[in-house]
């Protein structure tokens, strides 16, 4: 078959263009809506060897989307895992992506790939057909080969590496959840070899023939503006150059000027930032972290709330990714390279092509897959860095930050003061309820149980630290406060804190589902009580899916040890078994942080819980036996599972301290009992 | 003290011309390209830094490259030279025990020294053995069943 005939037998590609919306929140970038292809070659390209090459936007941040993503190509298109290639995260060859944020890629992006490549399957099916002279109905696709009675050919034999012309139909043949094969189970992370034997390159590990290291000249506080630079000790240094260049978007608390220094070593580039000699005006600083609850309320917008209602505070939080942000940036004849860890590679490329003023098909930012990010890499401040210095020195330039500027200059969760109300009727029903967020955002703001009238509202208010998204956003203070207070509304009318959610849960067949799964496998009817011990439970519905999950603490002298956590989930059909339990695991592991140690202190505008040595994380030694349970939904479509399963374990946990001590613990993070910044 | 002009590094005499005082990490990162090893925090707390000194476990983020010198260096790329994956390794790699990887290295290589000196060691001896290392994935429990794993099968070797 000639190139000519395939591409006759295929007809005519019409391009379909959907418009994909942006999901936003705080500190998103820039971006917008943006036109995505609906042809299959967007998505798919079969090579003359066989091999599959698939495309996305979507990055992998170890979350597994590489694995879920390939597994629906090798799905639909009857193929070994190992023989599909996926392309992601890289603005030159990827369809547009608003961005790997949302838990949007188990919803949007893994139907949007099995439609292409049960779309090319089809196709395949028609080439062999045509190919052969018999029916379509005789063609039979498996292993990566099309057959027909005797006659079999490869993939590269049947495409001969020509481009997949087709748009692909709002009604693909997708595999039936219930017939899937390799979707569904626990398909192996792809890449992991690369990770054990340490052969993948992160962002921070990228180097290019000539690189040079930069470092900036961050402000001693946020607000603060540079008066004087002396830069004569550095500049005299061997092979330094100092650079001062402005930002046309200045960043909260950093501002516009952009001042460091490029060298040819990371170790040099250090010594030569020491050797700045810089004034500042200082800035007082707005509040602190003592203060920052009563400074919301100060500061807020929207209706006065009623008197009477019960006050709990969150923390501003820190992500700490293990990779701290990093970027090398290449100029070559006008054309920006940027190779960064980002989960919006074109919410970056537009960024870049704002500063510099070229277009955005005269940037490309690549990609490779990165050291995590919990929602808190959704901007490119360290892609903006290289390439500003790149530019100014006219080579390649890498910009790695350091675990202090991460924890200083990146942003934060938000804090949120959170106010509720309402009661409970002597049945067990809800009389009335009322919620009101302060600063940290609506995730999981609306209730899910039976109310009628229920008042929720988000009030805006003035945040004195950098802010953006996080792993379920305010879902992870929004659940708690509500879980909590559930609590205290069961116990006011005597009813068990599970029976009480589950009279009220009746509208939602599937979070009475996932909270009688946990309650079972916990053992909640059969819980001893014995003294310091106690059991809670929290239930919610996030991002498209259910979670409930059951806690037991020892509580010894004002320590927490939480002992036992059983969370059960429940996001539509399942793609990958194992990885949905890592990731509820994992959510549980990090949400004990938020839950009982982390907390940004500030004061006067500087950051005092800069390091690890200041601001503590969940260890080894912090785990409680962790157990998942996955409600299996074939008849569902997947939905996202990286964020909702955080917001459980931290109103499960207070429920069951209260359960030990009879103490209400209304502050994240609880630890230390009592204390904190919890106070209004 | 003069510059280390060589050190030994996965069995292999590397050159190397580097001011003693500077840190293990960056001469194995920035001079040889052996970027398996990772930075976390630059202070020693977080282990994704962890080599193999002599067999013995070392944050090579606060190790001065003089320290290092004339001694063997164990960095994740040696661990399997000849392609065949190290009993551990492969035991992160059947447990599922990580997501994004950063830490997998220096977690690997604490996982191997401490099978050297426990090798088989309690729930408990894992806990207390790697709680140094951070993994902010909180894939905390799989490695510990990825170290009990490697255990009953030479992962001390």
């Amino acid at each position: 078959m000639t190139r000519r005939d395939f591409l006759a037998a295929l007809g005519g590609g019409i391009t379909v263009l959907l418009v994909e919306d942006d999901i936003f929140a705080q500190e998103s970038g820039r971006g917008g809506a943006r036109q995505v292809s609906q042809e299959v070659s967007a998505w798919l390209h079969i090579g003359e060897d066989g091999v599959v090459k698939a495309y996305t936007g979507k990055v992998e941040v170890g979350q597994n989307a590489r694995t879920s993503l390939t597994a629906a190509v090798a799905e639909e298109l009857r193929v070994p895992v190992g023989s599909v290639q996926f392309v992601m995260g890289d603005t030159d060859q990827t369809p547009y992506d608003g961005g790997t944020v949302g838990s949007s890629t188990s919803p949007r992006m893994f139907p949007q790939i099995r439609n292409a490549a049960a779309t090319a399957r089809e196709m395949l099916v028609d080439v062999a057909a045509r190919k052969w002279g018999v029916d379509r109905a005789a063609v039979a696709i498996a292993n990566g080969k099309a057959t027909a009675g005797s006659r079999s050919a490869g993939f590269g034999e049947l495409t001969q590496g020509q481009k997949l012309v087709q748009t692909i139909p709002a009604n693909a043949a997708v595999t039936p959840a219930a017939q899937w094969k390799v979707a569904g189970t626990s398909v192996p992370k792809v890449a992991g070899r690369e990770i054990v034997t340490g052969a993948h390159k992160y962002p921070f590990d990228i180097a290019r023939p000539g690189m040079l290291h930069a470092k900036v000249l961050y402000p001693p506080q946020f607000g603060a503006k540079l008066a004087s630079l002396d830069k004569s000790a550095a500049e005299a240094m061997p092979g330094v150059k100092v650079v001062r260049e402005t930002l046309t978007s200045p960043r909260a608390g950093f501002g516009a000027e952009v001042v460091g220094v490029v060298a040819p070593d990371a170790d040099t580039a250090a010594k030569a930032l020491a050797a700045l000699r810089a004034e500042w005006t200082p800035e007082t600083g707005e509040s602190s972290s003592k203060d920052v609850f009563a400074y919301f309320k100060q500061n807020a917008s929207g209706l006065a709330t009623n008197g009477g209602l019960t006050a709990y505070t969150i923390a501003y939080i820190a992500h700490v990714p293990l990779e701290p942000r990093a970027a090398v940036a290449e100029w070559s004849g006008g054309k920006l390279t940027v190779w960064t860890g980002t989960q919006r590679p074109f919410g970056v490329r537009s960024e870049l092509a704002e500063q510099f003023k070229i277009s955005e098909e005269n940037v490309r930012v690549a990609m490779p897959d990165t050291g995590s990010g919990y929602g808190g890499k959704h901007n490119g401040d360290a892609a903006m860095e290289a390439a500003i210095f790149a530019k100014a020195v006219g080579q390649p330039v890498k910009r790695n930050w350091t675990r202090e500027e991460e924890m200083t200059w990146a942003y934060y969760r938000p804090g949120a003061l959170i106010e509720v109300g309402g009661k409970a009727n002597p049945d067990g029903s809800i009389a009335g309820w009322e919620q009101h967020n302060y600063n940290g955002g609506p995730s999981a703001l609306n209730t899910p149980y039976n109310v009628k009238g229920a008042r929720e509202q988000v009030h805006q208010t003035k945040t004195p630290l950098r802010q953006g998204s996080y792993r379920c956003l305010a879902g992870t203070g929004n659940n708690f406060a509500r879980e909590c207070y559930m609590d205290e509304l069961a116990h006011s009318v005597n009813l068990d804190p599970l029976e009480f959610r589950l009279r009220n849960a009746s509208n939602d067949d599937r979070l009475v589902a996932v909270i009688q799964a946990a309650a079972e496998k916990f053992g909640w009817k059969n819980r001893k009580k014995a003294a310091g011990r106690g059991f809670g439970m929290s239930a919610g519905f996030e991002k498209g899916g259910h979670v409930a999950t059951f806690a037991e603490v020892d509580v010894a002298a004002g320590a927490v040890k939480v002992v036992r956590v059983v969370e059960a989930f429940e996001c539509g059909a399942v793609i990958n078994p194992e990885h949905l339990r890592n990731q509820i695991e994992g959510a549980v592991a990090m949400g004990l942080g938020g839950a009982l140690y982390e907390r940004i202190d500030f004061a006067g505008g500087k950051i005092a819980t800069n390091r690890l040595s200041r601001y503590r994380v969940p260890r080894f030694a912090d785990m409680p036996a962790i157990e998942s349970v996955l409600v299996d939904r074939r008849d569902l479509p997947p939905a996202g599972a990286g964020e909702c399963p955080i917001m459980g374990v931290a109103p499960a946990v207070a429920n069951a301290i209260f359960d030990a001590t009879g103490q209400r613990v209304r502050s994240l993070p609880m630890l230390p009992l009592g204390g904190g910044a919890g106070a209004v | 003290m003069p510059n280390i002009k060589e050190l030994d590094v996965n069995g292999t005499r590397r050159r190397i011309d580097a001011d003693p005082d500077r840190m293990l990490l960056s001469v194995l990162r920035d001079d040889l390209e052996l970027t398996g090893t990772k930075y976390g925090c630059g202070e020693g707390q977080c282990a994704a830094c962890t080599v193999l000194l002599d067999g013995q476990p070392v944050k090579s983020c606060i190790t001065r490259v003089g320290s290092a010198a004339g001694k063997r260096v164990l960095t994740i790329e040696g661990l399997a030279p000849a392609g065949q994956l190290h009993p551990v390794q492969q035991a992160f790699l059947n447990a599922d025990a990580m997501q994004c990887g950063w830490c997998t290295p220096g977690m690997i290589l604490g996982a191997v020294a401490l099978l050297k000196a426990t090798p088989n060691p309690t729930e408990a001896q894992i806990v207390s053995g790697m709680n140094g290392h951070i993994c902010r994935c909180g894939t905390y429990p799989r490695i510990v069943r990825a170290i009990q794993a490697a255990a009953g099968k030479g992962g001390a070797a």
